[in-house]
């Protein structure tokens, strides 16, 4: 009984949250596919073939993980940053607060709403790399394991900036300053071989770079880095800011008075 | 069996306000309970904790012998509120907002549907199902807010100034409505309001709250009794030049043709009659002077006097 009714909310904030994204769907899902189809043109077209293959591989093909990837990270943040702090906003996260919907049931419908519209996005974005270049999948499993974990490491980001955000400022102020640097420069456009010693050496402590490197290791079989320590990196980060949450969560902090 | 208990609650807002002092108060199961008190005498802040939107500072509630603390799912599945402020999300439809309140409950769809129907067809929004909740009137909004907040069939109901902003005819279906769910589906009510005319229409008991200290708590009866005296109001049949002398009645003129009469719990009124009779004035009507409790709940608020008001 108790399973039951816990699902069924489980349920109702996931498809609420679908439901939301899908309803706006000129500001979710329209703009990544016609960015992330411009970064084709651009770099993939236009200036790849100047540029010529990296680690072995044409530019496009190259970068298109990357691009996916990106699409993937900024849209699972966005989508909890925007959706909780929206609810806060207006305050009808109070709905779920009166009802007894345990806080690991709120925490995990929210980021059951970003990673659907991670890997929906994602998917959009792989439709349209499709125009550009081909995509063999050298390893099946590696992909979509590394895309969903990385969408729900970004949604749980997304969730604990939306709990200390007071302003829509606040929405934007961690992927301006912090998310959207550590994408670019996480290996999305070039391979960290092409660096010198130490701006490899600091690269290496961006964990963008290992999501991106695994994700591309599972679609071209290329990689700057080990796979399994990329795993234990986005797990390991995936069980902090997961109970970092619940713990936010259970304090009410930016929820009760 | 208690509906609500509040034992030594307090609250103290990280501003320092203190808005609830050792607040005890036990509604009994079926009953309609009225909380009076005036702007920020701490109605809200213990209708929050009691629907854990605010902490506590310190206390306990309990919700039919539920802990909120330890018995979470059972305390909060028993109770549904209505808030004093609209708090829907603009974009949802009106069906919408009732169906995922059901689900966070834990209803299954089906069910869910059909209880969303009957709750809107009551509250008269069954038309507005597809309406998205930003397009409703101020009224339409209040009465979304009660068919959200019955959706998951609460044993008791906490409506926090349901009817601000609601016009006499509404207000009296929502009262009729609201007497209708207590007496038929046996939930119990808790209400806050500003107008004592509800309270008194409706509350079989009645707390008052002023500064965040219960300063009266009994039932709307013997309340309104200690007013000891009853006001009327009298139109009689000719224009009244001068008041007669000489009456032990003490009378006071509201118009050419009006009079207003204390008569205390000692007196009747055939001696008022006889007397007014006697006089040479006779009565053609004559009605109760309405807002009784609002009379007292000024001259009870007025007694603690300014010295015993706390400012803030
Ligand atoms: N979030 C808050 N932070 C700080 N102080 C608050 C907060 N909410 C309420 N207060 C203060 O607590 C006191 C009680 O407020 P509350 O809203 O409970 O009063 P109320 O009885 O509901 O009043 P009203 O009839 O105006 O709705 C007031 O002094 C108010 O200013
Ligand atoms: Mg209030």
């Amino acid at each position: 009984m108790y399973w039951r009714r816990t699902l069924i909310a489980l349920a109702t904030i996931t498809h609420k949250e679908i439901q939301r994204f899908l309803r706006i769907w000129v500001q979710t899902l329209l703009p990544p596919a016609i960015t992330m189809a411009l970064y084709f043109i651009i770099f993939g077209n236009l200036i790849g073939p100047r540029i010529g293959p990296m680690d072995g591989y044409s530019y496009i093909e190259f970068i298109a993980p990357g691009i996916i990837m990106m699409a993937v990270i900024t849209n699972s943040y966005s989508n909890v940053v925007s959706s909780f702090f929206g609810a806060k906003f207006q305050r009808h996260i109070e709905e779920i607060l009166v009802s007894p919907t345990p806080n690991a049931v709120i925490l995990l419908g929210y980021v059951a709403g970003g990673v659907s519209r991670g890997l929906l996005t994602g998917f959009i974005v792989t439709l349209v790399s499709l125009f550009f270049t081909r995509l063999h999948i050298h390893n099946l499993p590696v992909t979509i394991s590394v895309v969903f974990l990385t969408s729900v490491l970004f949604s749980l980001g997304g969730f604990i900036n939306a709990v200390f955000a007071r302003k829509f400022d606040d929405i934007s102020i961690v992927p301006t300053f912090i998310l959207t640097p550590l994408t670019y420069l996480g290996g999305v456009f070039y391979s960290i071989s092409l660096l010198p010693e130490f701006w490899r050496w600091v690269s290496m402590t961006n964990p963008v770079l290992y999501m991106v490197n695994a994700f591309r290791y599972g679609i071209l079989g290329a990689s700057d880095i080990n796979i399994w320590t990329a795993y234990g990196l986005i797990l390991f980060f995936i069980a902090l800011l997961g109970s970092f949450s619940l713990y936010l969560l259970h304090r009410g902090t930016g929820l009760r008075t | 069996m208690h509906a609500l208990k509040l034992e030594n609650l307090n609250k103290t807002y990280a501003s320092g306000v203190v808005a609830l002092r050792d607040v005890n108060l036990v509604v009994e199961e079926g009953d309609f309970f009225g909380l009076l008190g005036p702007n920020g005498a701490g109605k809200s802040t213990a209708i929050g904790i009691i629907s854990s939107l605010v902490t506590k500072t310190s206390g306990q509630v309990a919700v039919f012998g539920y802990d909120l603390d330890t018995h979470r799912w059972e305390a909060k599945s028993a109770l549904g509120l209505v808030p004093q402020e609209f708090n829907f999300n603009n974009f949802e439809t009106v069906e919408q907002i009732v169906l995922h309140q059901a689900g966070y409950y834990g209803i299954p769809p089906r069910v869910a549907r059909r209880r969303c129907e009957r709750y809107l067809r009551e509250l008269g929004l069954w038309e507005k199902r597809r309406a998205a909740s930003r397009t409703l009137s101020g009224g339409m909004k209040r009465r979304l807010m009660i068919a959200r907040a019955l959706v998951h069939e609460p044993r008791l109901l906490i409506l926090d100034e349901p009817t601000a902003g609601v016009d006499i005819e509404l207000r009296r279906s929502m009262w009729e409505f609201l007497r209708h769910i207590n007496r038929s589906d046996g939930v119990t009510i808790i209400l806050t309001t500003h107008y004592l005319e509800e309270a008194e229409n409706l509350c079989r008991n009645i707390a008052i709250i002023d500064d965040g200290e219960i300063v009266e708590n009994t039932d709307t009866q013997s309340l309104l009794t200690r007013l000891g005296t009853h006001d009327f109001i009298l139109d009689v049949q000719q224009d009244l030049d001068r008041l007669p002398e000489g009456l032990e009645f003490s009378l006071r003129p509201l118009g050419p043709r009006q009079l207003e009469v204390e008569v205390h719990k000692d007196q009747t009124l055939t001696r008022l009659f006889a007397q007014l009779a006697e006089a040479g004035i006779h009565v053609s009507s004559m009605k109760n002077k309405s807002n009784r409790l609002e009379e007292l709940f000024l001259r009870l608020l007025r007694d603690r006097g300014p010295e015993d008001r706390r400012l803030a």
